[in-house]
């Protein structure tokens, strides 16, 4: 058991190294055998290992396995430990399946692209360190895996590098979540510091007994983690490089954007909750940055023409509902959400990018409609995946995940009339922008022509993933549809319940007025971009639009307060006064050469000449003696 | 048999030494600056002998002996290089050699 | 004795200034012949017989035509013209004040000397024989030597390879020396 749970991550390590080292001379099959295989054999051991698990520990138990000390110098001991509960079961579940899951897709997304072995060798390295990032016992193995994912969401986003656009997206991508990984070291140290370990259990528990509730330290310690979550994660004030990040093959949106990397900010504050629950005011805020993020971000999509762009903010803004639940104290929900939305975000990356595919990489939504008669299951799969994300009642996973989360955020301790309220009018967003995109697309008359079908490869990833996206709300269905608790009782194990406080209104009225708020918003899509498109289109025009289409200005903001003077800075520095300190030791000593080249002309008579002065010299010296 | 000081003798070495220190550096054309070495050593011996002579030991002499030896070497040897070296340059002027300079 | 000295030390003087300060080579080096002789004289005075024959047959005799023979091998010719350019009577300033330095410190140095008095023998050849090969026998064998390596040198380095191409082949250079000429054109 212990080496299954060690093999999980291992393999697609493998598999990065094999295509790394040996990619240029395997042929297409093998590099999309081995890499596709190691992932696919890397989620049969964890359903493997999560059965098991569950089985035999009932939710309540670990498996932890050492596999060697990493580090062990002044007080720290690090070691590749991997910790297996509840949480990062879900966690690797969904990594492992949706990964594999996309790798497939990938094989025919990216057959004729000439970089295949490398861009399995990253998606393996990827998966590989985000499984590191979910399984480390420790703070420091879970900052490597961390970095991993950073590194590797560089790589791919830049994957075709060859159009300089694309590596400018990925360098925005990287510093922008630098800014958070910064915070986040600082955090780390600062816990190492006052609580002289790393190891994650140990820090829980010191922190709980160390630091009262509301200590500055437990303070600037979750602020600072809050701060990586918040890079990583592309939320409030550093969600501007998600958008640009769809600059890379659609896999890799729909892998790291989608379904993992973007989600590891919320595995960490779920993972220190602790601390988050010792530090009252930074919960309050990750819960008001969720908040605040899933509005802007719901704006933003409404207004973006590329079919990508709209599920990049979608993501932005399905990633504020889950701080938001974390923010007010819903931890399961906010696991569930997480799940949930990795399914179904992840198949509409993919259905999103085979219909660009097959209308040659044409991106833009104003110029595509009336695809649903000709590529029938890319339309029934999208369907149901906006479906989820809009959160139509009762059928859709999306709806009971969402759903909890609404209903938390009005009752649970940290819950709040506002928040819920943010959470509404997001939901009502989000059904507006996903319908917008489906009539757009789908629907209406066709103006670009698709070319091909898209292949098995790709339909039957899509076809499972949309399964899921139904079925999988079934295992947590609130108390008035039955009571399925069988999610946050597997949660429950990790993270505390939730604890609530505000239950003035019963739970069916919120649902059912998120329900109608969900459908309305589907309606008015209806009405604004399918009956009557004229309204649409001049809606798409407006000044307004045009400021949400910039995703808030927020751009230019940074632009202007931070890149310019930076650049500015390093301009007027570029030859610094400091370098020039040594340059004038470096003009000192050339100017002499000058002086002195003089004497080496190469004439005898003037060699012969030094001699004689030399002679001279020394003569006049010894006389003086 | 003579009876002036060795001062003066040594002196009149030196004065010849100097005049072919001074033919070295002036002239430019090689076999006038080859003589002037030929007038430097011959000067040097003589110094050996005038000490040689002064002391009354016959080692004075060997030296310049050797002196002889070494300075017939050099000249034949040194007057090959200089046909070698008009045979190349076409020209006697020791200033033209001066491919070995530094050139910035 | 001693005027003796005196003449022949202004003779070789004078002579070795016209010989360093010569435009025309062979003239310089009859000079310097002369020089050679005084310089013997004096040699004979001091007590050296020996050295004084060994001035005049190598120096004097075997050097200084060695000089001569190159000299007219190179048939460098009367170019007076490129002497007077060279010898322009500013370049003697230089020199001469660094010899007078050099002079003086002579002067001083010897002043500085404490000298006991002249021994006046006369030292025959039979001695110096003996001394050679007993006392500096090594050294006579490293001479020996040295004058090997010398013979092998001037040899080497005075030998002017001319370029020896066969008739066809000349006639080829020929050809392809006019194509490129033409192609340079």
């Amino acid at each position: 058991m212990k080496i299954l749970l060690a093999l999980i991550p291992v393999l697609p390590l493998l598999g990065f190294l094999i295509l790394s080292v040996f990619g240029g001379r395997l042929t297409r099959k093998m590099a999309a055998l081995t890499g596709a295989g190691s992932v696919g054999i890397s989620a049969l051991l964890t359903l493997i290992t999560g059965l098991s698990f569950l089985l035999s520990h009932s939710a309540g138990g670990v498996i932890v396995v050492n596999l060697w000390d990493w580090l062990s110098t002044g007080g720290l001991t690090a070691s590749i430990t991997f910790r297996l509960d509840a949480l990062s079961l879900v966690f690797i579940f969904v990594i492992t399946l949706i990964g594999f899951l996309i790798h497939v897709y990938s094989v025919e997304f990216m057959a004729d692209d000439e970089g295949f072995s490398r861009f399995f060798a990253y998606m393996n390295l990827f998966v590989c360190s985000m499984l590191i990032l979910v399984l480390a016992d420790n703070l420091l193995l879970l900052y490597l895996g961390w970095e991993g994912v950073g590194l590797c969401s560089y790589l791919l986003i830049g994957f075709w590098y060859k159009e300089p656009a694309n590596g400018y997206a990925a360098r925005k991508a990287f510093i922008i979540t630098r800014v958070g990984d910064t915070a986040m070291i600082i955090g780390l140290f600062l816990l190492f510091l006052n609580l002289h370990s790393l190891n994650i259990n140990e820090l829980m528990q010191q922190a709980s007994l160390q630091w009262g509730g509301g200590s500055s330290l437990a303070n600037w310690a979750a602020l600072l983690l809050l701060g990586g979550a918040l890079g990583k994660s592309a939320q409030l004030p550093l969600q501007t490089w998600l958008p640009d990040a769809m600059a890379g093959p659609s896999p890799v949106s729909a892998l790291i954007h989608a379904a993992t990397m973007v989600t590891a900010g919320v595995y960490l504050i779920a993972r220190t909750h602790v601390l988050f629950a010792l530090a009252p005011a930074v919960q309050t805020a990750v819960a008001v940055i969720g908040a605040l993020t899933l509005l802007l971000a719901g704006f933003s999509a409404l207004a973006q023409h590329d079919l990508k762009r709209v599920l990049a903010y979608s993501t932005i803004s399905q990633i504020g509902y889950m701080f938001l639940a974390l923010g007010v104290g819903a931890w399961s929900a906010g696991i569930f959400h997480f799940m949930v939305h990795a399914f179904f975000k992840a198949l509409l990356f993919l259905a999103g990018g085979a219909v660009i595919v097959v209308l040659n990489e044409e991106h833009d939504i104003l110029k595509m409609g009336g695809l649903r008669k000709k590529l029938p299951v890319l339309f029934w799969t999208f369907l149901i995946g906006s479906a989820s994300l809009a959160a139509l009642p009762l059928v859709t996973a999306g709806f009971y995940s969402k759903d909890q989360i609404l209903w938390y955020a009005w009752s649970a301790g940290n819950g709040n009339p506002w928040l819920w309220a943010a959470g509404l009018f997001g939901a009502f967003l989000t059904s507006l922008y996903t319908f917008r995109l489906v009539f757009l697309v789908f629907f209406g008359e066709i103006r670009t022509q698709p070319t091909h079908q898209p292949g098995n490869l790709m339909k039957l990833p899509l076809i499972v993933l949309a399964v899921f996206s139904v079925i999988a709300g079934f295992i947590e269905m609130p108390g008035s549809l039955g009571q399925v608790h069988l999610f946050s009782g597997l949660i429950s194990a990790v993270l505390p319940p939730v604890i609530l406080t505000h239950e003035n209104i019963p739970e069916i009225i919120l649902q059912v007025l998120a329900s109608v708020i969900s459908l309305s918003g589907i309606y008015i899509a209806y009405l604004f971009y399918l009956k009557k498109p004229a309204l649409g289109a001049s809606l798409d025009k407006s000044r307004v639009t045009g400021f949400f289409y910039s995703g808030w200005g927020f751009d230019k903001v940074y632009d202007t307060l931070l890149v310019k003077p930076i650049v500015w800075l390093a301009e007027i520095n570029k030859n610094d006064f400091i370098d020039s300190f040594i340059s004038a030791i470096a003009s000192t000593t050339v100017f002499f050469n000058r002086l002195l080249v003089y004497t080496q002309n190469g004439k005898l008579r003037w060699y012969v000449m030094g001699f004689a002065i030399g002679i001279v010299f020394i003569l006049t010296i010894l006389m003086k003696k | 048999m003579i009876t002036i000081s060795v001062e003066i003798q040594i002196l009149f070495a030196a004065l010849l030494f100097l005049i072919g220190l001074i033919g070295l550096l002036v002239r430019r054309n090689v076999i006038f600056m080859l003589m002037s070495v030929e007038i430097m050593f011959n000067a040097a011996g003589m110094v050996f002998v005038i000490a040689g002579a002064h002391w009354g030991q016959v080692d004075g002499q060997v030296m310049f002996i050797f002196i002889l030896a070494v300075t017939a070497t050099e000249v034949s040897v040194g007057l090959a290089l200089i046909l070698q070296m008009f045979h190349h340059f076409r020209t006697l002027d020791a200033d033209e050699l001066n491919t070995l300079k530094e050139d910035n | 004795m001693n005027t003796i000295f005196y003449i022949a030390a202004a003779v070789a003087l004078i002579s070795t200034g016209i010989a360093v300060s010569g435009r025309n080579a062979i003239h310089a080096l009859l000079s310097l012949i002369v020089s050679l002789l005084s310089v013997s004289i004096i040699f004979f005075i001091l007590g050296a017989p020996f050295i004084a024959a060994l001035e005049v047959i190598i120096y004097a005799g075997a050097v200084m035509v060695l000089f001569i023979f190159v000299i007219m091998m190179l048939n460098v010719g009367m170019e007076k013209e490129m002497e007077n350019r060279w010898l322009n009577p500013r370049m003697w300033i230089i020199p001469s004040v660094l010899s007078l330095i050099l002079l003086i410190d002579f002067i001083y140095m010897l002043r500085a000397m404490t000298h006991p008095e002249a021994a006046g023998r006369i030292i025959s050849p039979k001695q110096v024989g003996v001394s050679l090969f007993t006392t500096y026998v090594l050294g006579v064998e490293i001479s020996g030597v040295l004058l090997l390596a010398g013979i092998v040198g001037a040899y080497h380095l005075g030998k002017q390879r001319k370029k020896v191409i066969h008739r066809f082949l000349k006639k080829e250079t020929a050809e392809t020396d006019e194509s490129e000429n033409i192609k340079n054109s």
